[in-house]
């Protein structure tokens, strides 16, 4: 009973111990090339990488994130890219076109990591051709910000016109809406206690209906739009956020 | 008189909208649980899928072992003969239906290893890239196996504790079965100092 129970504690702390490495949160404010090793690309490179990702992403709503972490031990390339992509919420709700290209130099291995809305456009076994004859060839002689650049730039062709932005045009519309509803249900609130008198079983508590009028700013809202055309470069804007996107497996990766 | 009636009633009442209310919950977690249940069924039939096309690549290989094969073909044909219907996720047909499953996860394993042997097969691109969707599938059925699973905790909890069991027994929510670990996955490594 003794030896069953030590056991079962060591098995605990065991697991304990395995799983002791998490995946990194959310970045504050949020960024679609995420270093977090530091000194393998210049903070030139990484801008010049981050506003081509931005840009696209306000042009297809497609999200590409790029990370960069020293290990995924002890997880496997493909558990750590997906966890990582479901906790982030890389893509669009209800579109799930988000893909994280997860790097982890220590581990000498790179994944593609795949949306469940991306899964038509860059199957298996594309992201493994673009990972084994694009990424890793550059990867091997020590080209760094080229391989990841070659990389993103071959999935943003095959993922080309699979989605498009969704343009708010009439911003001001959508947030009326809500606040509209919330002071109808106040005013009936109001009206039914004092019809009530006071006197019946119900007591009227006005704020009832304030915790479902919580808005979070997390959406397809990409705040900046880089004036008309592609590729501008010039837009300057920053990323909008992520769009809580799902990730179910898919994906392939390699290592050099 | 009139006061006991009216606490009749009044139990009565809170009764039923206690027995409506973890009624329509449960009805809501068992779809999630159908949800992620088809979710896993079309991940087994994507693999079922991907194998002729294995098996025919591998085939073009001179003199490929003809066994290796031929347990790769039995195993899918058990293993897709074998379909569980969502209504009927007991313990037992979840286990017997893992079981299917994992003999052609074993099946394949075994062509997969035998594969290295053969060059000529390694260096095919058609091949490489059955070979990384295949594994791309093993991702996914994992996954959707994990999910599927943490929805049926979610059910099973509702269906267990107290107040709802009640209602879950008068209406017929039964407990569902999860997916075990492999034995591969559940022999713990062995230590040697």
């Amino acid at each position: 009973m003794l030896k069953k129970t030590l056991l079962f504690i060591s098995l605990i702390t065991l697991t304990f111990s395995v799983f002791g490495q998490d995946i990194p949160p959310r970045p504050n404010p949020p960024k679609l090339v995420n270093d977090l090793v530091g000194n393998l690309l210049s903070a030139q490179q990484i801008n010049a990488l981050e506003q081509k990702l931005v840009n696209y992403n306000d042009t297809t709503s497609t999200q590409i994130v790029v990370v960069i972490v020293n290990s995924v031990e002890p997880y496997d390339m493909n558990t750590y890219a997906l966890e990582l992509g479901r906790k982030w919420g890389v893509g669009q709700k209800g579109k799930n076109n988000g893909i994280v290209l997860l790097w982890a130099p220590g581990d000498r291995k790179v994944y593609i990591a795949t949306g469940y809305g991306m899964e038509g456009v860059l199957p298996d076994a594309y992201a493994k051709r673009i990972v084994d004859q694009v990424i890793i060839p550059r990867f091997k002689e020590i080209q760094y910000y080229e391989g990841l650049d070659a990389g993103v730039t071959a999935i943003m062709k095959y993922a080309s016109g699979e989605y498009k932005a969704e343009p708010r045009s009439n911003g001001g519309e959508d947030s009326i809406i809500p606040i509209l509803v919330f002071f109808i249900i106040i005013f009936v609130f109001i009206y039914v206690s004092r019809k009530g008198g006071g006197g019946g079983g119900f007591n009227s508590r006005g704020g009832g209906g304030l915790p479902y009028s919580t808005y979070t700013g997390w959406g397809r809202s990409s705040g900046n739009w880089g004036g008309g055309g592609f590729g501008g470069g010039s837009s300057g804007g920053g990323f909008g956020g992520f769009g809580g996107g799902s990730f179910g497996g898919g994906g392939a990766g390699g290592s050099y | 008189m009139k006061r006991t009636t009216l606490i009749i009633v009044v139990v009565l009442a809170l009764f039923s909208v206690y027995g409506c209310s973890s009624y329509n919950g449960l009805v809501q977690k068992d779809e999630t649980v159908n949800g992620s249940w088809s979710k896993v069924q079309t991940q087994y039939q994507r693999r079922a899928d991907l194998i002729p096309n294995l098996v025919n690549t591998v085939k073009g290989a001179a003199d490929f072992e003809k066994e290796t094969l031929t347990q790769v073909i039995q195993a899918r044909a058990s293993a897709t003969a074998m379909n569980l219907d969502a209504s009927d996720l007991t313990p037992e047909n979840i286990q017997k239906f893992q079981a299917a499953q994992d003999q052609l996860s074993g099946a394949l394993s075994r062509l997969l290893v035998s594969v290295e042997r053969y060059p000529e097969l390694k260096a095919n691109q058609n091949f490489l890239e059955l070979q990384a969707q295949l594994e791309g599938t093993e991702n996914r059925i994992s996954v959707a196996r994990n999910d599927f699973n943490d929805t049926v905790k979610d059910y099973n909890q509702a269906v267990r504790v107290f107040p709802a069991a009640v209602f879950a027994g008068l209406f017929g929510f039964d407990q569902k079965g999860y997916f075990e670990g492999t034995e591969a996955a559940q022999t713990a490594p062995a230590v040697a100092f």
